[in-house]
């Protein structure tokens, strides 16, 4: 059957009323979370697994997808109405979008994001419904050796893409690996950093991790750092477009697709470079170039809508290698093998149904977004008011709820001493996202690692023998020659002004600043600032 | 004056960070030279060879974060919609949710989670300052209940009744 007929399938399955309930409840908690500080898709996934085991897998998936592209839309709007980017993907939507705000355009900079996030949302949702089959075909043929190999891939990628610090992010990834070790070992069934105690030999549950690492790591963080002066919030009327907002929009939602769902699917991607690569594509294709920096439509447009292409093109390698490339992905990851249900190349075929219907389900979610968002933009505006003190009250409730249904008391405990850690995490800069990747991915790597030096009967060069592992640790001294080499040149013609400048010189500058691990990322934002 | 100061001590308590690592992965090594041979281990590689290289990149890691920091590129702590930097830690409000955390983890079997959920909720709130005490017991309990009907009901996932165990 072709992916066409797969999908008509699939859209059976999304249809029965109780999947659209579990749809449209994700779509809604997904917004209303994402609009809310400190809380992310990652967290409100991982807080909400625990309480879903008694459900029917499918529904719950439906519902953990339609969070995901909720939230996504949800953080655009905290970005554009104060100014404050709730992760580093909607940095460049704050830029454009605050300023639309503040020139009392809010309504059409909202609007311009709804529908962007519809249209961008659809083609590369689109995009994963035809890939997704062929490239699980390709990777029935990966052997570990390869599989290895791409999981060193993307915990070089997380450490060297992600974050300002690359030490820091090789701290967060130790961390996580380290943690990940924690139970018995996946081939001798040995106890390892267990220490004889029972609780611990089945390993740390994610859920306690996860929710340890983000809820509770971030209401103490908040807790210390705590702003009691009330955020300069924008108001929002009806959100419509002009016939020029439509004219200077839709190539960039467009563009900006195109842009996102390609990085999304690499496993060395991630959301925020391709956010970067269609600010700069924009400002130079706009037809009044100087409009950027007083609130150009199409610098909100283009960001927004890569941003969500590259969050469906992160479900690629989740679903057709079982490989997760962001945090909440690593999540989703969890939320599948809690129902016994491992991605990977043979999920297709062994649960087609579900697949196929949560693909399905994201079209729908699409839809849901478009039609919710529209008329609710006034209504999330106000969510920006709750008070602080019930919001990490009921995030702390939420927390315990979730950890002691997963691991009782002694899961508490745990809780608490992971929320520490991830305080410190967050004191001292260290990202948290590759800690989650390497407390996933660690396992799954070192078995794979074990499996390939098996069958090469202890030959180690069977980890660089196949074509696939030779390119892909090709790619990776690339990348890290070009983060660890491009950085010094990229500053020194920095600093060398008026030389080898093309056209538009700080477009240059900002693409080059954001592949190089984006270090510079203020100087960046400050440059653009300065165009006021 | 007074900024370069606290710059200094900023970076001195993230020296505390390298050494957290540093001793992460000392017992991630140590635990792994304990391990000993399997009968059961299959093909070159055993259980401790993963375990040896994550504790010796940890500590390779720790020691490039302490050099990091002595040369003053000290980390920029993470920003948020509710996060101001401008002034220093509020440690008070921080022990404060911590207490109320570990004082729901310890009475939550013996009283019951709606007794100590709302518990919760009323303790966090107050740390986070909120001030009208009854109105805020009224919605910890209402959430409280609430969950733990919703939990048994609806998720079907067993939550402790303590106190009001035979009541509900």
């Amino acid at each position: 059957m072709d992916a066409l007929s797969q999908l008509l399938q699939g859209f059976a399955t999304a249809a029965t009323p109780m999947n659209l309930v579990f749809a449209f409840a994700g779509v809604l908690l997904g917004t209303a979370i994402g609009v809310l500080p400190g809380i992310g898709p990652a967290m409100t996934v991982a807080l909400l697994l625990p309480m879903t085991f008694g459900l029917d897998p499918t529904g719950s998936l439906i519902m953990f997808a339609g969070i995901y592209y909720g939230a996504m839309y949800g953080g655009s709007t905290t970005a554009i109405l104060i100014n404050a980017p709730g992760e580093a993907s909607s940095v460049m939507t704050a830029i454009e979008g605050n300023l639309m705000a503040r020139a009392g355009r809010a309504a059409q900079a909202l609007a311009t994001a709804a529908i962007g996030s519809f249209v961008a949302g659809t083609i590369a949702t689109t995009l994963l419904v035809f890939t997704a089959p062929y490239i699980a075909d390709i990777a029935i043929g990966i052997r570990p050796a390869d599989y290895f190999a791409i999981m060193v891939l993307a915990f070089c990628a997380v450490t060297i893409m992600l974050g300002k610090s690359k030490v820091r992010g090789a701290a967060g990834l130790g961390i996580g690996l380290a943690l990940g070790l924690i139970g018995l070992d996946p081939v001798t069934g040995q106890e390892r950093m267990t220490y004889g105690v029972l609780e611990l030999a089945n390993g740390l549950d994610i859920v306690i991790i996860a929710v340890g690492l983000f809820a509770v790591g971030e209401t103490l963080w908040v807790a210390a750092h705590l702003r009691r002066r009330p955020l300069d919030i924008i108001p929002v009327g009806r959100p419509w477009m002009s016939r020029d907002d439509w004219k200077r929009s839709w190539p960039a939602w467009i563009r900006g697709a195109f842009i996102g769902f390609p990085f999304g699917a690499i496993p060395a991607g991630g959301a925020e470079l391709p956010t970067y690569l269609s600010y700069a594509a924009e400002k130079k294709l706009a037809k009044k170039p100087s409009m950027f920096g007083k609130g150009a439509i199409e610098g909100v447009a283009g960001p927004d809508s890569a941003n969500n292409a590259a969050a469906a093109g992160v479900l690629v390698p989740l679903l057709t290698l079982g490989l997760p490339t962001s945090a909440t992905a690593a999540v989703l990851l969890a939320g599948f093998q809690q129902f016994g249900i491992q991605p990977g190349p043979l999920l297709l075929d062994s649960e087609p149904e579900l697949v196929w219907g949560l693909l399905a389900s994201l079209f729908i979610a699409n839809v849901l977004l478009v039609v919710l968002n529209l008329p609710l933009a006034p209504l999330w505006a106000r969510l920006l008011r709750i008070p602080r003190h019930f919001l990490y009250a009921g995030i702390l409730v939420f927390a315990t709820l979730g950890v002691f249904s997963a691991g009782e008391t002694f899961g508490l405990y745990v809780l608490l001493l992971l929320g520490l850690l991830g305080f410190a995490m967050r004191r001292f800069g260290i990202p948290l996202a590759p800690a989650i990747i390497g407390v996933i991915l660690g396992p799954l790597a070192e078995t794979q690692l074990r499996r390939a030096l098996q069958l090469g009967d202890g030959d180690l060069s069977v980890l660089v023998t196949t074509p696939m592992s030779i390119s892909i640790y090709t790619i990776l001294i690339l990348i890290v020659l070009a983060t660890t080499l491009g950085g010094p040149i990229v500053r020194r013609i920095r600093r060398s002004k008026g030389t080898g400048h093309a056209l538009v010189p700080e477009d240059k500058e900002l693409a080059a600043t954001a592949a190089n691990t984006g270090t510079e990322d203020k100087a960046a934002l400050d440059q653009v600032h300065q165009h006021r | 004056m007074m900024q370069a100061a606290l710059q200094h001590i900023r970076g001195r308590a993230e020296l505390g960070m390298a050494l957290f690592l540093l001793l992460l992965g000392a017992v991630v090594t140590i635990d792994a030279a304990q391990l000993p041979s399997s009968f059961a281990q299959r093909g070159p590689v055993g259980p401790a060879a993963v375990p040896f290289v994550v504790g010796v990149g940890l500590i390779l890691t720790a020691f490039l974060l302490a050099v990091e920091v002595l040369r003053g590129r000290t980390a920029d702590p993470e920003e948020g919609e509710d996060i101001d930097l401008s002034t220093g830690s509020d440690w008070r409000t921080v022990f404060m949710v911590v207490g109320v955390f570990l004082a729901n983890t310890v009475l939550m079997e013996p009283l019951g989670w709606p007794i100590s959920g709302a518990l919760l909720f009323w303790g966090c709130a107050f740390a986070f300052g909120a001030r009208r005490h009854i109105r805020n017991a009224v919605i910890g309990l209402v959430i409280s209940f609430g969950t733990y009907f919703l939990f048994e009901l609806v998720l079907g996932l067993s939550l402790p009744g303590g106190v009001l165990g035979g009541v509900l």
